[in-house]
């Protein structure tokens, strides 16, 4: 009886490296791959992060600069949406919860089948130089919003340094959260592009969400130069205007440079300045829309890189981060600051590595450190709410042609932020999640 | 009985030769073609190695050239034209005199430039190393690469002045060697023979319609232009006309061929100028050639 299941395991282990290692065909967003013929892995280092065809092919609104970018290539049976699901298994824990009925904390563990939402996605172009995205996407009872929603006037006066977007967009940053290869619960998204200090009440300086404003955005003929500049409603990426008249600007510049047979490297920069309401006027009670005041200043600043080293590459980003007073002490003006009140600081950084195998296999590590370097308040423990997050995982896309993209994807991480437990311990989370990623 | 069977082995052993001969001939094809990844490309100071892009050729490339670089790639059956067949070694894009190998700058300006009215993009994103090795990788596709050198690159003299007179003789030599039976009267591609046109492999291909201002395959500049007639597009019907054109008239067809196009430049302004209508010339020929 052992014997026959240690071959049922060895069978299961041997097929798991099969599949693991077969990978010979590979392909990727399949609208825009139909359009033009191409494989996934044309655009994507691995999908969906983009490689630097990929990257030129979107900073030209979408357009490979041929004649096949007008509309009129496309074939009539073509149609320009692609749908994006991710059905998994995960397993998520948390170590110290408060529990009512011990009237302690306890670790609460829960696993089970799930779906990540939905994503419908259409881009391209209306006519030459005319290019839009829109991005609806769902949460896992299928209430959909706007991720994206922008249209963008290419190449204007025939230069590629003026291109113009409108509507809500992904800030110009080289290393994407959007186009992330993580997906698991405590390792999904960039900690850095979302760090709000504890206590802290601005909820606006996060540059991984979408934003509603306007880009002008410039880049070289080969795209190894980049600029660009962004001003947006200090909303974090709502609809309507909920805030008070504000605004934040965001600025990005990179460039990329050639280091013989190790491949193309990029280093940038990023800022992000702006003011948001703390405090808002009411009527009844209720906050009135557009009825914001009292605006205080917030920045984000940092360097980013990505590094190729054969089939390793790395993503670096580093960040400093400030809010004023109001905001890291929760106080709205012009009510009084608590005594000795200061702007809460931050710096942090992470670093993504990839083993691209081959188009179709990629391996995951991300390690990310964030550390308040001031308190709002003084006397605060000064390390509260500082952040440890690891992620590992890998995906394999077995299938990966012109039409269709499909992904295994497996991932561990583990997160632990300082002092945040309800006993005012450490917190610490972890994820695992069993994966598929449909993409056509 | 025994004829029977002697029948029956002669057609087994005939059948095991036949087989064997072709097991043993795809070995050596794939034994030469592992053979060829040791193929180099030289581009100025670079070297490229085809072993360093296996790993690019199949990110980029394998969709529509294929595994084994014969054009029958996945996506192949959707496009028109149809990508190259890289184990022939004909190549449309050369600076070599026809039916000759290309030089390896050519491939590698091929491979960054793209090729319009195709589905092949530029991929300068790539590296010039990167572009280094595709081109040696491509070269291993096919023994051509071993057995031949690249040919002798065709000289392109000096531009001339650009004067009236030229322009008239460009509208001349387009009437005298007949390029208006492919490209048409006025060179729109639409010549008495355009519909029939097929490529080395029988698959139509149109001649380029000059009115529609897209890039030329080969190139955008002038001296492009010119390399494009005088060393043809091999594997097309578009011959080389270095033996019927003088580098000089040569150039007076590159001064005519850009009046046509809808762009601006001095050649359109000029032929304006001096009241020279496209086809005007060639409008009388099929009538003069009766």
């Amino acid at each position: 009886m052992t014997s026959a299941r240690n071959r049922f395991a060895s069978g299961v282990l041997l097929a798991s490296i099969f599949l693991l290692f077969a990978a010979s065909d590979a392909n990727a967003l399949p609208a825009f791959a139909r359009k033009y013929g191409l494989r996934c892995s044309a655009c994507h280092e691995a999908w969906p992060m983009l490689n630097y065809f990929g990257q030129k092919f979107k900073d030209n609104g979408y357009q490979l600069m041929n004649d096949r970018d007008a509309p009129i290539w496309q074939n009539n049976g073509y149609w320009p949406v692609t749908i994006r699901i991710t059905p998994s298994w995960h397993r998520e824990s948390t170590d110290k919860v408060a529990v009512d009925q011990t009237g302690g904390q306890q670790r609460i563990t829960s696993h089970g089948f799930d779906v990540g939402g939905l994503d419908l996605l259409s881009g391209g172009t209306l006519d030459k130089n005319l290019s839009f995205l829109f991005v609806l996407s769902s949460d896992e009872n299928a209430v959909f919003h706007f991720e994206s929603v922008n249209a963008r006037f290419d190449n204007l006066f025939g230069s590629p340094w003026l291109n113009v977007k409108v509507g809500k967009f992904e800030l110009d940053n080289i290393v994407s959260e959007k186009r992330g290869l993580t997906l698991s619960g405590s390792g999904g998204g960039f900690q850095l592009y979302h760090f709000i200090p504890i206590g802290d009440s601005n909820f606006v300086g996060q540059i991984g969400d979408n934003q509603f404003g306007l880009e002008w955005m410039g880049h070289s003929a080969n795209d190894r130069t980049r600029i660009s500049a962004s001003l947006f409603n200090s909303s974090d990426g709502n609809v309507d205007l909920p805030g008070s008249n504000s605004y934040t600007g965001f600025f990005a510049g990179s460039q990329a440079f050639e280091i013989g047979k190790l491949g193309t490297q990029r280093v940038g920069f990023y800022a992000m300045v702006g003011q948001a309401p703390t405090n808002t006027l009411t009527s009844g009670g209720e906050p009135i829309p557009g009825g914001g005041f009292g605006n205080k200043t917030f920045s984000r600043v940092g360097f980013n890189g990505i590094f190729y080293l054969k089939k390793l590459d790395f993503q670096v980003v580093t960040q400093h981060g400030s809010d004023d007073a109001y905001f890291g002490t929760a106080t709205a003006a012009p009510d009084a600051l608590p005594g000795g009140a200061r702007s809460a600081v931050w710096n942090g950084a992470f670093v993504e590595t990839h083993y691209v195998h081959n188009p179709q296999l990629v391996f995951i590590q991300r390690s990310e450190w964030i550390r308040m370097s001031q308190q709002a308040i003084p006397g605060t423990p000064s390390n509260l709410g500082d952040i440890d997050n690891y992620v590992f995982g890998y995906r394999y896309m077995p299938t990966m042609n012109s039409r269709a993209g499909f992904a295994i994807h497996n991932e561990y991480s583990w997160i632990r932020q300082r002092g945040t437990a309800p006993d005012g311990t450490d917190l610490a989370s972890s994820s695992v999640l069993l994966g598929f990623d449909f993409d056509f | 009985m025994r004829r029977m069977m002697l029948n029956g082995s002669l057609v087994l052993t005939a059948l095991v030769t036949i087989a064997l001969c072709s097991l043993s001939w795809g070995q050596a094809t794939k034994a030469e073609e592992d053979q060829r990844l040791g193929m180099e490309s030289h581009i100025g100071k670079l070297t490229g190695h085809a072993t360093s892009a296996q790993g690019n050729y199949r990110r980029y490339c394998v969709g529509c050239h294929g595994e084994l670089g014969d054009g029958e790639g996945e996506n192949a059956q959707w496009l028109e034209p149809k990508p190259r067949n890289f184990t022939l070694g004909i190549f449309k894009c050369r600076s070599t005199t026809t039916g000759t190998l290309p030089l390896d700058s050519d491939l590698f300006d091929t491979i960054g430039r793209g090729l319009d009215s195709s589905n092949m993009p530029s991929w300068n994103p790539l590296s010039a190393q990167e572009r280094a090795d595709l081109v040696a990788y491509v070269k291993h596709f096919s023994a051509r690469f071993v057995t031949e050198k690249p040919g002798t690159p065709i000289e392109i003299p000096k531009k001339p002045e650009l004067t009236a007179e030229r322009l008239k003789a460009g509208q001349e030599v387009f009437q005298r060697v007949e390029c208006w039976k492919c490209h048409g009267p006025t060179g729109m591609g639409n010549g008495p023979s355009a519909a029939t046109l097929t490529d080395d492999q029988n698959r139509p291909i149109a001649p380029y319609n000059f009115h529609d201002g897209k890039r030329f395959k080969c190139g955008t500049t002038d001296e492009d232009l010119y390399r494009i007639f005088m060393t043809g597009l091999d594997g097309t019907p578009m011959p080389s006309w270095s033996d019927n054109i003088k580098p000089d008239e040569a150039w007076d067809l590159v001064f005519y061929l850009r009046s046509l196009q809808p762009m601006k430049s001095k050649e359109k302004e000029l032929a304006r100028q001096i009241g020279l209508k496209p086809g005007a010339a060639a409008a009388a020929a099929p009538a003069a050639q009766q």
